[in-house]
């Protein structure tokens, strides 16, 4: 039992546990989506396939009692919702922003009609590490709960970052991605790139829907993203297409909330609808102040959302 | 590659495709169309005898929720009564799409009576097709039927739940060390005031001293906001979280994990929390449908007014009950629980009577007063009562 309460100082433990908690499911959907447009594809269908990921890893951790395998499972489900992305938006006069709809009804339609049976039962979670001390306030022992796959996560961005800049198939999905005439002088099947670019970033999505129903809030409902992989989408513009920036803007939106329930939980208890609304207006904030009427956006892939 | 081929296909192999596709689904449709539960010999037997009632729940029928115990309620009459058929659907948005819905199980499925569960259902959508179809007669559940406004073939019904929510603030209370109660809910309404201020009154007739702290997360179902608020309210000492949500399946999860404990609410979530779960306040809707049934099998009507256009009923009429107490529970917190039970059955316990006063300190149920669980003035409550920690608006 949490015999001493903690006042204040709950304030910037839970934005700091939600940092880590909230902001897993955003950091492996944007990672993924940063993979797959820099290939010059936008993959909207990801809050899809998060909700494939969170259920099909809840229900094969529930039928099998392992978790990882549910992890694995959710990241395959993502593949195969990535596969039929990738096939779909290279077809000739096909949108790729339609398609992504298209795939946001469709996973979410298949993850809802195969979920049904695993809404009640309880599925096995993932282990956590326990970064506190066994002496430390119970309230610190649970914020330092770390989920294995957060630590993935964060380790995955800077890969991404290294892979873009400073190996050779970076260097292909980025040329795909800004020009895909000089890749495809280059020798290069623009068809196969991307193709594997939007399924390596599903698979990335899928791994963040198993962190929803494995780890945090660890439950399977339909509701579970409400809308938190199109927010991740959008993360990317955000983030300048950039991994490392992903990683920060995730722990941004994961930590912004939590802001609304820990300051009413001291007793803050005007204006909850504002707070609740913190990751919002946290975006909308930011954009003013990085945008400039003098330049377009940095970064953007040359190639994204042109029908080459 | 030649225009004339798509993705490879000829026009025909494309034609013979579509004709297939079309016809599985046709057969599909016919087969597994809508999810018709039909109890056992119900229509054909005595064909002018059976009826056909309709259900629409907003969200899954196997929640933990306030969907569930629906869900458990439209079952428990489809088992009970052979002469009975229901219809359900369920996942249906409080938009035009539960229109459609009421549509189709009116002329396609025959439903003489359709009740739609959501609080949302009821302006502008049910008032609307019952204007269009005066023969057929709406329940709504959540009490907003104004006599003289709304059509006469709308009746609503609901239960007095905060009075077993007043039972579980006593358990709470008795159960809780730091004396700090945790309500998670998910909007400022009357009913969910109601529950979080006879929770607290409950909690605060056998432990004066106790709050509860009370948090808001914007709407039904927003799983990551509440399992931030049970970690939140954790961290500051409060030991029992209880909630108005649509399922309280997270919030349950998240308290045992953290070691505190919890009450129910809606439907039985103790399997959830084996060690932490200590009561709930549960529905019993089955009660309510039965009645209903049966009144409309003797075909009475809200028209004519044999059916009253608005039930309520509370403990004693069984409208709600109490999930079975928890391991935690001491005996000492089970013998108060059980006599503030025995007061709500025989009904000589009045949860808002004077003086009550709200957290800022104003009077609203003046030492005077004496409101009964009928009274319309508890049904637009505004306030929270003094002991709780939060604020309305």
């Amino acid at each position: 039992m949490a015999a001493e309460a903690l006042g204040w100082w709950g304030v910037p433990l839970a934005i700091a546990a939600g940092t880590m908690r909230g902001g897993t499911p955003f950091l492996f959907v944007s990672l993924g989506e940063c993979l797959t447009e820099k290939s010059g594809k936008i993959n909207l269908g990801l809050e899809g396939t998060l909700l494939m990921g969170a259920m099909s890893a809840y229900a094969i951790s529930y039928l099998t009692g392992s978790p990882w395998l549910g992890v694995l499972v959710a990241g395959i489900a993502g593949v195969f919702l990535g596969l039929i992305h990738g096939w779909l938006s290279q077809q000739p006069r096909v949108n790729d922003v339609a398609v992504g709809i298209a795939m946001i009804v469709f996973g979410s339609g298949l993850a809802f009609f195969l979920g049904k049976p695993f809404i009640q039962p309880s599925a096995p979670q993932l282990a956590t590490i326990n970064l506190a001390a066994a002496g430390a306030p119970p309230a610190l022992q649970s914020a330092l709960q770390i989920s294995p796959l957060f630590l993935l996560g964060v380790a995955i961005a800077p890969f991404l970052h290294w892979f873009f800049k400073s190996t050779r198939w970076g260097l292909f999905i980025r040329a795909v991605g800004d020009s895909p005439d000089a890749a495809r002088a280059m020798g290069l099947s623009i068809f196969n790139v991307r193709m594997l670019s939007v399924v390596a970033g599903s698979f990335l999505a899928g791994i963040g829907g198993a962190s929803l129903s494995l780890y945090y809030p660890g439950v399977w409902t339909e509701r579970i993203s409400s809308g938190q992989g199109l927010m991740a989408v959008a993360l990317v513009i955000f983030a300048r297409w950039n991994p490392i920036q992903c990683l920060w803007a995730s722990l941004l939106f994961g930590g912004a909330q939590a802001l609304g329930p820990a300051l009413q939980s001291v007793g803050i208890e005007q204006g909850y609808y504002l707070f609740n609304a913190a990751p919002y207006i946290l975006t909308l904030i930011i954009m003013i102040i990085t945008c400039s009427p003098k330049r377009t956006l940095t970064g953007v892939p040359g190639a994204l959302g042109t029908d080459n | 590659m030649s225009n004339q081929r798509f993705l490879g296909l000829s026009r025909r192999q494309v034609i013979r495709g579509l004709l297939a596709t079309t016809a599985f689904g046709v057969t599909a449709k016919l087969g597994t169309g809508c999810s018709r539960s039909a109890s056992e010999g119900a229509s054909g037997a005595d064909g002018s005898d059976s009826i056909t009632l309709g259900f629409i729940y907003v969200g899954p029928k196997d929640d933990y929720g306030y969907n569930q115990a629906h869900a458990e309620g439209a079952a428990g009459i489809a088992a009970k009564y052979n002469w009975l058929t229901i219809v359900e659907e369920a996942n249906v948005p409080e938009t035009t799409s539960v229109e459609e819905s009421m549509r189709s199980m009116i002329d396609l499925d025959g439903a003489v009576a359709v009740f739609p569960t959501s609080f949302g259902y009821f302006d502008p959508h049910i008032l609307k097709l019952a204007e269009e179809y005066p023969e057929v007669q709406f329940f709504h559940c959540g009490g907003l039927y104004q006599d003289g406004v709304h059509p006469k073939n709308v009746g609503s019904y609901y239960g007095y739940i905060d009075e077993a929510q007043y039972v579980s603030g006593i358990v709470a209370a008795m159960t809780s060390k730091t004396g700090k109660l945790g309500f998670i809910a998910a909007k400022p309404i009357p009913q969910v005031l109601r529950n979080i201020n006879s929770f607290t009154l409950g909690a605060r007739s056998v432990k004066p001293e106790t709050t509860t702290q009370v948090i808001f997360t914007g709407n039904w179902a927003e799983p990551v906001k509440e399992a931030e608020a049970a970690n939140s309210m954790a961290d500051q000492g409060i030991d029992v979280l209880t909630c108005h949500v649509d399922s309280p399946k997270v919030v349950m999860e998240t308290a045992e994990r953290r070691g505190i404990f919890s009450t129910g609410y809606h439907a039985n979530q103790a399997e959830l929390a084996a060690k932490g779960y200590l009561t709930g306040a549960e529905w019993d809707w089955t009660t309510v449908y039965s009645k209903y049934a049966e009144d409309i099998r003797a075909g009475k009507t809200l028209t004519d007014g044999s059916i009253p256009h608005v039930v309520r009923g509370g403990i004693k009429e069984g409208f709600c009950k109490l999930s079975d107490y928890g391991p935690a529970v001491s005996a000492e917190a089970k013998q108060a629980a059980d006599a503030a039970l025995a007061q709500f059955q025989d009904g000589s316990l009045v949860i808002y009577k004077g003086e009550v006063k709200d957290n800022t300190g104003k009077v609203v149920v003046t030492s005077a007063e004496e409101l009964k669980q009928q009274d319309p003035k508890l049904e637009q409550m505004n306030y929270l009562v003094e002991g709780v920690i939060g604020s309305v608006s």
